[in-house]
């Protein structure tokens, strides 16, 4: 390891070896890309931009994830945040917008002010809470590479009731979703003629057609 | 590098998606609010796993939960915003009143 820690010629960081160095770097990068990708989420007006600033926060996260030696978790979020939820997110932009102009309310920018300044002192406090704790840093060995293999060992003995509720939790989610973004049923429809195995569901042209003056 | 560093950033991607969360008029960004949150959780869940616990990473399964857990309530929401948007035509939170009196 004394091969790392070579310091480049002009190049001065401080202490730190070269990898830390590159570590510190990329850190700074990571975060830098991370709050500015979370802040035009939360501002930028077009929602289309903020889902795809919001893929760039997931992969900087990743990022960040690698650096705190966490490979498994770096790739599942990488695999479930940017692959699925990210594109899920995505299609119901798709589906749903509409570019309507909301309403405008009275006094909206004070909603806006009092909920900064509530953000940034929860920020300020938690900020202070980090920098006056004395953490009890371990300085044991570090998993490292075997990261993996912890964490399967960790999901197949002492986690395992979390895992198969886990996956019964997933079933669920699935079948709530199927069933509340069904079209539904018109009650005065003929049910029985319905073939066996399908959820009987409304027409698609009836749910295109639905009246829209009979909104408030 | 230290852990102080990752908290910090933690708390201010947590502190961000709090603002989403309360301002966003449109239902689809508060869902993106939601997933800023969980991250924020899951940042600090890693970082004190490899800083407290780097040999036992119990930190890192419970980060696997959490990202099980995002994606469900991910579905699950984008499901009831449908169904919302298909009924009221609108995805305005301000107009979100059917439970509210």
């Amino acid at each position: 390891m004394n091969g790392l820690e070579v310091q480049l010629p002009g190049v001065d960081f401080g202490t730190m070896g070269l990898a830390e160095g590159v570590q510190f770097v990329s850190f700074i990068l990571l975060g830098l890309m991370m709050v500015g990708a979370a802040l035009g989420v939360v501002l930028l007006a077009n929602i289309v931009y903020s889902a795809f600033l919001l893929g760039v926060v997931f992969v900087s996260l990743s990022g960040l994830f690698i650096l705190l030696n966490a490979g498994f978790v770096a790739a599942a979020q990488i695999l479930i945040y940017v692959g699925a939820v990210n594109v899920l997110i995505l299609f119901g932009i798709m589906l749903v917008n509409k570019s309507e102009g909301f309403s405008t309310i009275e006094n909206a920018w004070l909603g806006k002010v009092v909920t900064g300044s509530v953000c940034t002192g929860l920020f300020a406090l938690l900020g202070t809470m980090i920098l006056s704790t004395s953490w009890s840093l371990s300085d044991g060995l570090v998993a490292g590479e075997d990261a993996t293999i912890v964490i399967g060992k960790h999901l197949f003995s002492d986690f395992l009731l979390p895992f198969e509720v886990a996956s019964v939790l997933l079933l669920i989610a699935l079948l709530g979703a199927i069933v509340l973004a069904r079209r539904e049923l018109v009650p005065d429809e003929d049910v029985a003629i319905a073939p066996p195995l399908t959820l009987p569901e409304r027409p698609r042209d009836l749910a295109q057609a639905a009246p829209q003056d009979s909104l408030p | 590098m230290q852990l102080e560093y990752f908290l910090l950033l933690a708390a201010a991607l947590f502190c961000i998606g709090i603002y989403g969360l309360v301002t966003s008029r449109n239902a689809i960004r508060v869902l993106m609010s939601i997933e800023l949150l969980l991250n924020a959780v899951n940042l600090n869940l890693l970082a004190f796993s490899n800083y407290l616990d780097p040999a036992g990473i119990k930190g890192q399964v419970f980060g696997v939960f959490v990202i099980t857990i995002a994606a469900a309530e991910s579905a699950v929401g984008l499901a009831i915003v449908l169904s919302i948007y298909r009924n009221r035509n609108t995805v305005d939170m301000e107009q979100f009143n059917l439970l509210k009196w």
